[in-house]
């Protein structure tokens, strides 16, 4: 047989020829494996699409949770005194702990934070945390994370709570929450700095104040204030009227200093800004620190919201929590926290009992709690009910995604 | 017959851990995004996957002025701390003498403290009154209304000291492996110390400058601290924008796809940098 000639064209390419490597063996197979994962992928919805819960669900929490002497309470900042006075008295008179942690300072982070825990069914180290009303609470409905509440064990916020909080449009019948504390957002503002009378929304547009205005970054708490200002009623608002308010908003957006979330506070107190976007009770405990600011509830109206007690459906101790949501509701109770916090109380008693309080102390005691009873950011009148307007509900995720699309470009320069 | 097919499987054993974990901690994670990306939907509904390639082209139009922004701020950011840093690594590597690796010490010591911290702490140095402004302001060479914090400014400074190491580092290590007799023999040659610096130490310490920019150029361009702490509306990164997308809209697409965008970004960016620098194997530098 003849030997093929080494010099054949044929025979060198044989030799030459890539052959399928070890490294190119890892690599299709790599390869291959990935694109195969990328097109299985998809991320399971966290909801159901219905809100109320199954006939027996309260029923089917509830059984065999016990007592276990404690309870892990997530909260704003400046919601109850430095002191706690109030979670001292519940562990007097129940023998129950409660560790208090002011870790939520907006609603959409705290969202982002817990959802990944309660959507794996872990404990998410609180007992009881209270949430605004708006996207985020009903995104906490939709996707099953909050415990049905056991009216049985709530008899005390069945006796002394105001009827308007019993009936809250975003939780008919308490479902899922029961008020902490309702509040406004107006505008607030140095008045050692600015020396003329705030009154009107359209004053945060005032050049005068270029560079030293602060807005809110939240775009429910944004798109309102721009609504209101051009005499659209939020709660029925289009978007048509939504684009109209952002156009406005981009108007001032060259004179405000920055748009924050809880920290305008301290901007405030700091002098970075002489007026801001604020939250009516915040204004009062930072005046304890010494300082001159006001609150105003502007002329074309401000917003209402309601901070609500829910317990997250992996909570290790819902017994304990649940008994220190009613504790809250007692008068004595309710009518304390309201002297500090000054925010609007769900409880219409604890006006009588503050004013009992003002009656027997003296002096300078005696004038700011008489301050507090009579104030129309704790109390408000039917006319200031008037003025104020709750945040745009949305039907489906498709408009709370075309809304957010249309106020944070503004936030985000 | 058992030695020969353990020799064959040899390598692939020594690939596995490796090779584990670069799968189950990179490729997966990529994977999973690049999937994300490319799937529409929301948090409640599910997300379903729709090789929807136009989430890519709304978020480079809706955040274009971010990504030019933070490609700005990072160049800024690399261009100062090569400045700064280039002098610090050379003379703890020519001068440093036998306290060299105190020195070193000494330059990392604030890093033992949270990123976060270290930036807030400059937001109470740059306040409007606080410790730097207020002393200038009263002397009067600076007007009442004058601040730096909301400004590019700050959020550059706060950019720059926070990623000051990595670029110190690379620099002092390629400095000290600069040969003294190298040095010693362009002096005998009629260098002078400048042309000494200039054409014989400079070009031999650029692979460390090359790593070094790597390592800050890429992080400071995707920060989103700085700009949170010190920075407003006007300075807003890609890095923020991501986060809050991810974060506050459950927008996980738009962030995906604006992660990857800037990905790809950064790295054209990197591989046209090596290759003016000259440097054929970009792995191999970054190895060094």
């Amino acid at each position: 047989m003849n030997q093929p000639n080494p010099l054949d064209p044929a025979m060198v390419r044989g030799l030459t020829q890539r052959r399928l490597s070890r490294r190119d063996a890892l690599r299709i197979s790599g390869m291959s494996a990935a694109a195969m994962a990328l097109a299985a992928c998809g991320v399971k919805g966290k909801g159901t699409t219905t809100q109320t819960p199954a006939a027996d669900a309260v029923a089917q929490y509830w059984t065999g949770k016990t007592k276990n002497g404690h309870v892990d309470f997530a909260n704003w900042p400046l919601y109850m005194d430095p002191e706690k006075p109030e979670l001292k008295k519940f562990t007097q008179d129940t023998g129950i702990t409660v560790t208090y942690q002011e870790v939520i300072e907006d609603m959409g982070p705290w969202f982002a934070k817990v959802q990944p825990q309660l959507a794996a069914k872990q404990p998410i180290g609180y007992d009881l945390m209270v949430i605004t009303n708006g996207i985020q609470f009903k995104q906490f409905v939709v996707s099953g994370f909050l415990a049905p509440l056991d009216h049985t064990k709530l008899p005390t916020f069945a006796a002394n709570a105001g009827t308007a909080y019993k009936n809250e449009s975003f939780d008919p019948g308490n479902v899922y929450s029961i008020p902490w504390a309702s509040g406004m957002t107006g505008i607030a503002y140095n008045a050692d700095r600015i020396k003329t009378p705030i009154t009107k929304l359209a004053d945060l547009w005032n050049p005068a104040f270029k560079g030293k205005i602060g807005m809110m970054s939240d775009s429910q708490e944004l798109g309102n204030f721009g609504m209101m200002k051009l005499g659209v009623d939020p709660e029925k608002s289009t978007p048509a009227d939504w684009q109209k308010a952002a156009d406005d908003l981009k108007v001032q957006k060259p004179l405000v200093r920055k748009y924050y979330g809880q920290e305008y506070i301290d901007a405030l107190g700091s002098g970075e800004v002489w007026i801001s976007q604020a939250w009516s009770g915040d204004i009062f405990q930072k005046n304890l620190e010494g300082g001159n600011l006001k609150f105003v509830i502007p002329e074309e109206g401000a917003s209402i919201w309601t901070d609500n007690m829910t317990i997250p459906i992996t909570a290790k101790n819902p017994v304990d929590a649940i008994t220190l949501m009613d504790f809250f509701y007692q008068t004595e109770i309710a009518a304390t926290l309201a002297e500090y916090i000054n925010y609007i109380t769900p409880v219409p008693k604890a006006q009588d009992a503050i004013k009992a309080h003002a009656a027997a102390a003296s002096g300078e005691d005696k004038a700011t709690l008489t301050a507090v009873a009579e104030s129309p950011l704790v109390f408000p009148s039917d006319a200031d009910y008037a003025k104020l307007r709750h945040y745009r509900d949305f039907a489906t995720p498709a408009e709370q995604s075309e809304y957010q699309g249309i106020f944070e470009p503004i936030v985000l320069g | 017959m058992g030695g020969r097919l353990g020799a064959r499987l040899a390598p692939y054993a020594l690939i596995f851990p490796g090779g584990l974990w670069l799968l189950l901690f990179f490729v997966v994670p990529m994977v999973a995004m690049l999937s994300l990306s490319l799937q529409q939907g929301d948090v409640v509904n599910g997300y379903q996957m729709t090789w929807h390639w136009q989430t890519y082209v709304d978020g480079f139009n809706n955040y274009q002025d971010q990504l030019v922004r933070s490609l700005m701020y990072g160049l800024i950011t690399t261009v100062l701390q090569i400045v700064i840093a280039f002098p610090i690594a050379y003379w703890i590597a020519f001068h440093g003498g036998r306290r060299k690796s105190f020195y070193l010490f000494l330059l990392l010591l604030p890093f033992f403290v949270s990123f976060v911290l270290r930036t807030i702490s400059w937001k109470f140095i740059l306040t409007d009154e606080g410790l730097l402004l207020s002393p200038l302001k009263d002397l009067g060479l600076l007007s009442a209304d004058f601040h730096i914090l909301g400004t590019a400014p700050a959020v550059i400074l706060g950019l720059t000291y926070n990623f000051l190491p990595f670029m110190v580092l690379p620099i002092y290590v390629a400095l000290e492996r600069v040969d003294a007799r190298v040095v010693e023999a362009a002096r005998d040659l009629y260098a002078n110390p400048v042309q000494v610096f200039r054409r014989v130490v400079l070009p031999l310490s650029l692979p460390g400058v090359f790593a070094g920019v790597l390592m800050t150029f890429v992080p400071a361009s995707s920060d989103y601290v700085n700009s949170e702490l010190l920075g407003s509306s006007s300075t807003f990164m890609i890095g923020q924008v991501i986060q809050r997308q991810y974060l506050s809209n459950q927008n996980y697409p738009t962030a995906s796809a604006l992660s990857f965008t800037l990905m790809a970004i950064l790295l054209i960016g990197i591989f046209i940098y090596a290759r003016v620098l000259g440097t054929e194997d970009v792995l191999k530098v970054a190895a060094r």
